[in-house]
């Protein structure tokens, strides 16, 4: 009903507007031409000057609503993050200031050099002068930019230091996993052609290889990293590209199915300093999936917990290495017969770690 | 009163008339209906083609923009009309994923291609080259139709796939695989993605046909005097447009064809290592990224192909609205060229984040931001063109003065994300869509509408409604604004670009209020846009009539020609050219067209 409703209002006002400018082309015909155009030339001025004054001011009245809602300069929990913030900040002043002079002299040199009587159009068709100012100062002021900006860039894109910490994240339509090295800190090697999801090896780990013994899988739950000990992410897909989104860290990397990608940072600030900081009780880091890679994308959501060394271990004592659950009997604490109520209490664990 | 300035002229003008004596006789033979409207090799009627195509798509491309945003504004309530329409897509009036993704697949596609690329420069290419340069018809009128009909192939194959049961590709407008390429991945990567790139390959070869045709006819077949630097800046826009276009659609043609034999003849170019839906692919060793280059490669230029003839347009109309020169001619050929040649090495920038070398990443940031060095050029330029001069406010210049501001406020977003430390933030955030839609996609909107209101009586011989372009212009301007300015807000906080539903997110759902505004925004400037289409047919029978060959007092040679001009452009011979195309203001007079000989007592500039 509404919709109808809405149609027909339209449809109106849509008749309404046409008959309108239908009469007001008769009624300037009838009054001389020239007049209405004289008329119509003087309205348009005036309301370009008023759209430059109202856009200022909705400029500033859209950063006073939404400002607060954006992720605040200050906010970044990693070391990256701060440096994106600063490039940031330095290429919003740059541009700001540009962003104001250009719009006023656009609309105020519209305003006032309307139509007008008793002016002559200013026959001046270069300067060459002119031409090197304004070819020379957005120049150096560029290379100022792309100065900071590789700076950065390379900070942020270079070696990830010894002492990190690596985690494997694996998305595939709709979901994140993840991937511990376990206590010899190695990533074992997988095969996709070895995944088997009902054999308890989603990644394709390949069982030969003895660094995977100790390796922990995790799906479904937080991915857990530690304040201030630099991490580094090996990123791969199984299907189509994903993207790992870590918007309160500033950063983001591609998955791509065939080509492992890496990104490496350094929490800085714990998931109980977040919601301290931003008053929010509920606050969660989330991973979002930044690339198109199907019908659930905008659901692909995963969640990350920063956390103490002391808090970390803790968790990471109560992981089990996916090895034990695709062969219950070499685990360590194996007893005949009572291996599926073991891999039942292993899964039965994680749910109390939220 | 051109013809008037011809007479003027001296014995020169007489000897030119054999140089194009072989294409008098061109308009001469009889003319059916078919050949006149249909397989018309006339490019005026080409152009007018091309626009009216391109105004279909259009109102297609933004009908489908208003259902998503329907459900982005919208995202609890149901609107069952859209189950009465579209049946198992919008399942209880809810917009499914799958109908989203397609939605704005489409969407995408159909404007940067199809509206903005053959409506924009398929339109005014076809319409202005031969009438500005002086020339009888294209240098092949024959290759001229076929490039529409190609493009007229491409629309119903496009349209077609808008009908298949599993709907159409929705992998999103840069179809990248494995996901476009895998037909487990989603219903969008069936039969509706063998269409679209069966389409967009019958499209290319249309835009090639086109370019190589405004190429040769721009090189050769200027009238006499008429030598490059004397050419408006539309023909020098176009005719780097259509460099562009030729050097670069073909790469974007490998790239769809090794798509294709992915998808068909089990080879593997760009898949590896694929684990998809409990299934093991044989595949390996291809690269997903290797599509992404060759996709970018066309991708980059082409924002450039939308965007050159928008520039070019809004140059000219500009100047003949400020009665004042352009300012700075050389150098506003200089920055298109500097555009240009920077638009084919700049692309992997849509890839910073791809695990793309940084060390190249470095330059493609350098070459990214050394391009807003010609943009600010033409910005100052334009600036300057304003300066001092004796505006009028038609409905075209309104709509240039739009497209500067527009192109100011979406070239700075530019460097933002052209600068890889933010784009590793800002990358695929609404950011990005707020950006382009304000540079490319509005901007060219707005170059196309000062185009259209500017050539209109030169089009039909009519005049577009004054007021209704008033009010167009100003619901489109604010419009615009309200629905992308705030949109950068929504990329700051990190919300995902191609996300329908942000309410199971914790930090991305807080833009309630703003959805819905935008929405409402979004639908209220498509009903003004319908509003200027149903001006556009009203006028073309309804108009009032021009009565003068020259209304705006242009300097350029398509106010030469007669009211209504027949195919073959001048009855007579086709004029001379002694004078570049800006002189206004010049010597105390208004405007001195470009067919008037230099005199004796003139200044030079």
């Amino acid at each position: 009903m509404t919709t109808t409703f809405i149609i027909v209002i339209l449809l109106l006002g849509f008749l309404i507007t046409f008959q309108i400018a239908k009469a007001s082309e008769y009624v300037s015909v009838m009054r001389g031409e020239e007049r209405a155009r004289k008329q119509n030339n003087r309205i348009n001025a005036f309301l370009l000057l008023v759209f430059l004054i109202a856009g200022l001011i909705g400029v500033y009245y859209c950063n006073a609503t939404y400002g607060p809602k954006i992720l605040r300069f200050g906010s970044a929990a990693s070391n990256h993050g701060v440096d994106v913030d600063n490039m940031l900040k330095i290429t919003l002043i740059i541009t700001g200031i540009v962003f104001v002079i250009t719009q006023f002299c656009l609309f105020w040199f519209a305003y006032k050099y309307q139509e007008s009587e008793t002016r002559k159009a200013y026959y001046y068709p270069h300067n060459n002068k002119l031409e090197v100012l304004w070819t020379a100062v957005p120049a150096i002021v560029l290379t100022v930019m792309v100065g900071f900006g590789l700076y950065y860039w390379f900070r942020i894109t270079g070696e990830a230091p010894k002492d990190s910490m690596v985690v494997e994240v694996t998305g595939s339509q709709f979901k994140w996993e993840f991937r511990y090295p376990g206590k010899d800190k190695v990533l074992g090697k997988k095969y996709y052609r070895a995944i088997d999801e009902g054999a308890n090896n989603p990644l394709g780990q390949l069982w030969d290889d003895p660094a995977n013994h100790d390796d922990i899988y995790v799906m479904g739950e937080p991915l857990h990293l530690v304040v201030n000990k630099p991490v580094k992410l090996v990123i791969n897909a199984k299907d189509v590209i994903h993207d790992v989104g870590l918007s309160h860290f500033r950063l983001k990397m591609d998955a791509v199915p065939g080509t492992p990608t890496t990104m490496w940072f350094t929490p800085t600030k714990t998931t109980a300093d977040m919601k301290r900081e931003t008053g929010d009780p509920d606050f969660v880091f989330e991973l979002s999936c930044d690339q198109m890679c199907g019908q659930g994308h905008f659901n692909m959501r995963g969640t990350i917990i920063v956390e103490s060394q002391t808090e970390f271990d803790l968790w990471m004592a109560k992981q089990k290495p996916k090895y034990y659950m695709a062969f219950p009997s070499k685990a360590p604490d194996f007893i005949p017969g009572q291996d599926t109520t073991k891999t039942k209490e292993a899964t039965a664990m994680l749910p109390t770690q939220k | 009163m051109s013809n008037e300035a011809h007479m003027h002229g001296h014995a020169e003008v007489i000897t030119h008339h054999d140089v194009h004596h072989d294409e008098h006789h061109v308009h001469h033979h009889k003319e059916t209906f078919i050949t006149k409207y249909i397989f018309s090799q006339d490019h005026k009627t080409i152009g007018k083609q091309f626009l009216i195509t391109g105004i279909i798509w259009a109102i297609i491309g933004g009908l489908f923009s208003v259902l998503f945003r329907l459900q982005l504004g919208f995202p609890e309530q149901t609107f069952p009309i859209l189950e009465t329409f579209f049946g198992k897509w919008a399942k209880g009036g809810v917009i499914q994923p799958e109908f989203y993704y397609a939605l704005v697949t489409i969407h995408g596609t159909v404007l940067v291609f199809f509206v903005l690329t053959a409506g924009l420069s398929g339109t005014f290419a076809n319409l202005l080259i031969p009438l500005q340069l002086g020339a009888r018809d294209m240098a092949s009128p024959f290759l001229n139709m076929l490039s529409y009909w190609f493009f007229f192939i491409a629309s119903v194959i496009m349209f077609s796939s808008l009908f298949v049961h599993t709907g159409p590709a929705s992998g999103g407008w840069t179809v990248y695989p494995p996901l476009s390429a895998l037909h487990q991945a989603g219903l969008g990567s069936r039969i509706g993605m063998d269409l679209w790139l069966v389409s967009m390959a019958m499209f290319i070869v249309s835009s090639l046909l086109g370019g190589l045709n405004y190429i040769a006819t721009i090189l050769n077949m200027r009238t006499k005097g008429m030598s490059m630097t004397r050419m408006p800046l539309t023909m020098w826009a176009i005719l780097f447009t259509a460099i562009l276009g030729v050097l670069s659609f073909p790469v974007l043609l490998s790239g769809a064809i090794l798509l294709l034999f992915d998808r068909n003849l089990g080879t593997s170019f760009y898949l590896s290592d694929i684990y998809v839906q409990g299934q093991i692919l044989p595949n390996e060793g291809g690269s997903a990224i290797l599509f992404q280059h060759l996709f970018w490669f066309l991708g980059h230029p082409e924002v450039y192909i939308i965007l050159l003839p928008a520039m070019g347009m809004v140059s000219e109309i500009l100047s003949v609205n400020s009665r004042k020169p352009i300012f700075g001619y050389m150098a506003m050929v200089g920055s298109l060229f500097a555009i240009c040649i920077l638009a084919f090495l700049v692309w992997a920038h849509h890839m910073f984040v791809t695990g793309l070398n940084p060390f190249l990443g470095a330059f493609f940031v350098l070459l990214t931001l050394l391009i807003a060095v010609p943009s600010a050029i033409k910005v100052f330029n334009w600036l300057t063109t304003l300066w001092r001069g004796n505006i009028r406010f038609t409905p075209a210049t309104l709509f240039a003065i739009g497209f500067v501001s527009l192109f100011i406020s979406g070239g700075l977003t530019g460097l933002f994300l052209g600068n890889s430390t933010i784009d590793i933030h800002l990358h695929d955030t609404k950011f990005v869509v707020a950006h382009f839609h304000i540079v490319m996609g509005v901007a060219s909107m707005f170059g196309m509408h000062a185009g259209i209101y500017h050539w209109f009586p030169k089009m039909f011989g009519r005049y577009l409604n004054n007021t209704l372009g008033y009010i167009h212009f100003w619901v489109t301007m604010i419009g615009a604004y309200l629905i992308f300015w705030p949109m950068h807000y929504e990329g700051m906080a990190g919300v995902p670009r191609r996300y329908l539903d942000l309410r199971g997110w914790h930090s991305f759902n807080k833009f309630d209020d703003l959805n819905k505004m935008i929405t409402v925004v979004s639908i209220i400037v498509f009903a003004m846009q319908l509003m200027f289409v149903f001006n556009f047919f009203y006028s073309i029978f309804k108009g009032r009539k021009v009565r003068t060959q020259n209304p705006w007092g242009a300097n350029t040679l398509e106010w030469t020609t007669p009211i209504n001009p027949g195919h073959g452009n001048w009855p007579g011979e086709i004029p001379e050219v002694h004078r570049w195309a800006y002189d206004y203001a010049k010597d105390g007079r208004e405007f001195i067209p470009q067919t008037e000989p230099v005199g004796p007592n003139e200044t030079s500039h």
